[in-house]
């Protein structure tokens, strides 16, 4: 499977990465290549295989819902780029 | 002896007899930072914590109750989350991010009396394995053979290379494809990645969730055996953490293998394989024989699919992971044009902050993740993956005690040297160690010789899950037998 300038461009936007329209032949490129190598998958016959979903077979353990954490709204500004008011500020969203 | 050179053994043997305080150890480390600017492996220093630390676990030396790992000065990969120090993950997305929680596994060893020295580099998000995508420019092995700056390997090349040479007495590392034991090989020291679930994840930066695992890079397998009991714990911050308990590792350290059965898989001949990286496996072999081993020839078919399954798999968690670097909550944000909106701040942002080859992965990752890929890519690898695992619960299930093979293809390379290769070349680095984090075991890197050229070569031991008492056990003969005790002369 290769990958094209318009799949790239299309790839570049959904992992939110702005990529210049001049690098996008390259981006295409470099991409097409790493996927190549992955084809060798094709190869395996995993009929009937269930795809691994966990690491190690356990179940996940459960607690009371109850709130055991937070309270700290200053902590979690604290590394903000832009916080007022208490808030995370960003560029307006909604008209 | 300088002080900094020390193992974490000997230094708790001194430290208990009184011989040594912490502040002697810590300082003897600090003056040898200073020193060593040349090898980048400190990306942000912390003396002042370390002293403070120190003092407090020489009080507790004195009053009697110290753990090992009390007193002992530690490098700590930028990875980890330390409260209220720069915590990077060699990216500039990062830039200026100071936590306010600490990690599980750094609180564990503040709790024991560890003291820390300071963040060491690495490979951006632990993508890499030459150290060269940091984006403090690399660090650079202490080993060196002409006029070349070679690797320390990556991710956690920063350990590495301040541990090899004695920047400190042991560094914490992470291992997703291979990154604490690629990194050790390269520069003749141990180190191991436990299995999946057996150390805390919980504020370590995540790049693909389900294959990393925090693990100790030490200057012995003893060191590697008590830092890792330090490490270990369950978590209930961690949903995969497991709960079960944490033996003494240290104590399964008896030097008998007689009668264990050691799997040498023939998948791992690879093509092209060098020489001399034949020639120490045919003598690490031959040692684990003469330790009373059984040595049985086994095979795991699918060992040629796991480095496509990985780059599958990984960029795929990473993609997800990584999501949440959008210049709102933390780190670099873009400046923006007038008129531009929320969408070319996530996009400049992550531009800028990402290097060439995290956006690479998270593109990959989109991808095979993206509609209409999903089956052909993302879930024919987890199937293969599941076949991985069962190649390996199979040869355990014939009496496999662990399996000896290379630690990596090659020697360390030159800074710079793969600069011109496709991606792909870069990542058959990972192609001994990356099967090991697909099935979620554990595996150790054990200094074994040094090569044709004069470098440090390294074998790896693959145990059987949660077995990494014995495991470490096997690697200690092989340590033994090997006598490595080569250092890289000091011309930093």
């Amino acid at each position: 499977m290769s990958i094209d300038i318009d799949t790239a461009r299309k790839v570049a936007h959904l992992a939110r990465i702005r990529v210049p329209e001049d690098h996008l032949p390259e981006l295409a490129q470099e991409l097409s290549s790493i996927l190549t190598f992955m084809e060798q998958l094709n190869e395996v016959d995993v009929e009937g295989v269930e795809p691994m979903t966990s690491v190690t077979p356990m179940r996940l353990k459960r607690r009371v819902d109850e709130v055991t954490d937070g309270g700290y709204p200053e902590k979690i500004l604290k590394n903000a780029p832009d916080a007022r008011e208490g808030f995370f500020a960003v560029p307006k969203v909604v008209e | 002896m300088s002080l900094n050179k020390l193992t974490i053994a000997d230094a708790r043997d001194a430290l208990k007899k009184g011989d040594v305080t912490a502040v002697e150890l810590t300082e003897s480390c600090l003056s040898e930072i200073e020193g060593a600017g040349a090898l980048n492996a400190y990306v942000h220093k912390t003396p002042e914590i370390a002293l403070e630390q120190a003092k407090a676990a020489d009080a507790r030396i004195k009053s009697g109750d110290a753990p090992a790992m009390c007193g002992i000065p530690l490098g700590i990969k930028d990875l980890f989350a330390t409260k209220g120090v720069a915590t990077q993950a060699a990216s500039n997305i990062l830039d200026g991010f100071k936590p306010e929680y600490e990690s599980t596994v750094t609180q564990n060893l503040w709790d024991a009396g560890a003291v820390m020295l300071g963040k060491l580099s690495m490979d951006e998000f632990a993508m890499g394995s030459s150290n060269e995508t940091a984006c403090y420019g690399p660090a650079v092995n202490p080993w060196k053979i002409d006029d070349r700056k070679l690797t320390p390997g990556g991710s956690s090349g920063g350990s590495a290379a301040a541990v090899a040479a004695d920047l400190c007495l042991a560094a914490t590392g992470t291992d997703t494809g291979g990154s604490i034991r690629q990194p050790a090989a390269f520069t003749g020291i141990v180190g191991i990645k436990p299995t999946y679930g057996r150390v805390s994840r919980w504020g370590v930066v995540a790049f693909a969730s389900s294959l990393d695992q925090a693990g100790p890079m030490t200057k012995s397998v003893r060191d590697a055996a008590i830092m890792l009991g330090t490490m270990c714990s369950h978590d209930p911050k961690d949903s995969t953490s497991a709960d079960i308990p944490v033996p003494d590792f240290e104590a399964a350290l008896t030097g008998d293998i007689r009668g264990k059965k050691i799997g040498i898989p023939k998948e791992y001949r690879i093509e092209g394989m060098p020489a001399e990286i034949q020639k120490l496996w045919d003598e690490g072999i031959a040692m684990m024989k003469d330790a009373g081993a059984e040595i049985v020839d086994i095979s795991l078919p699918h060992t040629k699919y796991a480095l496509p399954a990985y780059y599958v798999v990984a960029p795929a968690e990473a993609s997800s992971n990584l999501a949440r670097y959008d210049g709102v909550r933390y780190g670099h944000r873009a400046k923006l044009a007038a008129g531009e909106g929320i969408v070319d701040m996530y996009e400049k942002t992550r531009a800028e902050g990402f290097g060439p080859e995290v956006q690479r992965r998270v593109m990959i990752g989109t991808y095979v993740l993206s509609a209409g890929f999903y089956d052909a890519y993302y879930n024919r690898a987890r199937k293969v993956r599941a076949l991985i695992k069962r190649d390996f619960e199979q040869v355990f299930a014939q009496g496999i005690d662990s399996i000896l093979t290379p630690a990596t293809p090659s020697a360390a390379f030159g800074l710079g040297e793969m600069d011109g290769a496709d991606p792909v070349e870069m990542y058959m680095q990972d192609v001994f160690t990356v099967t090991v984090n697909l099935a979620g075991l554990p595996g150790v890197s054990v200094p074994c010789g040094l090569g044709s050229k004069g470098l440090p070569l390294g074998l790896q031991l693959i145990g059987r899950p949660w077995e990494e008492g014995d495991l470490l056990n096997h690697a200690h003969v092989l340590e033994q037998a090997a006598g490595f005790a080569a250092k890289p002369e000091k011309w930093w």
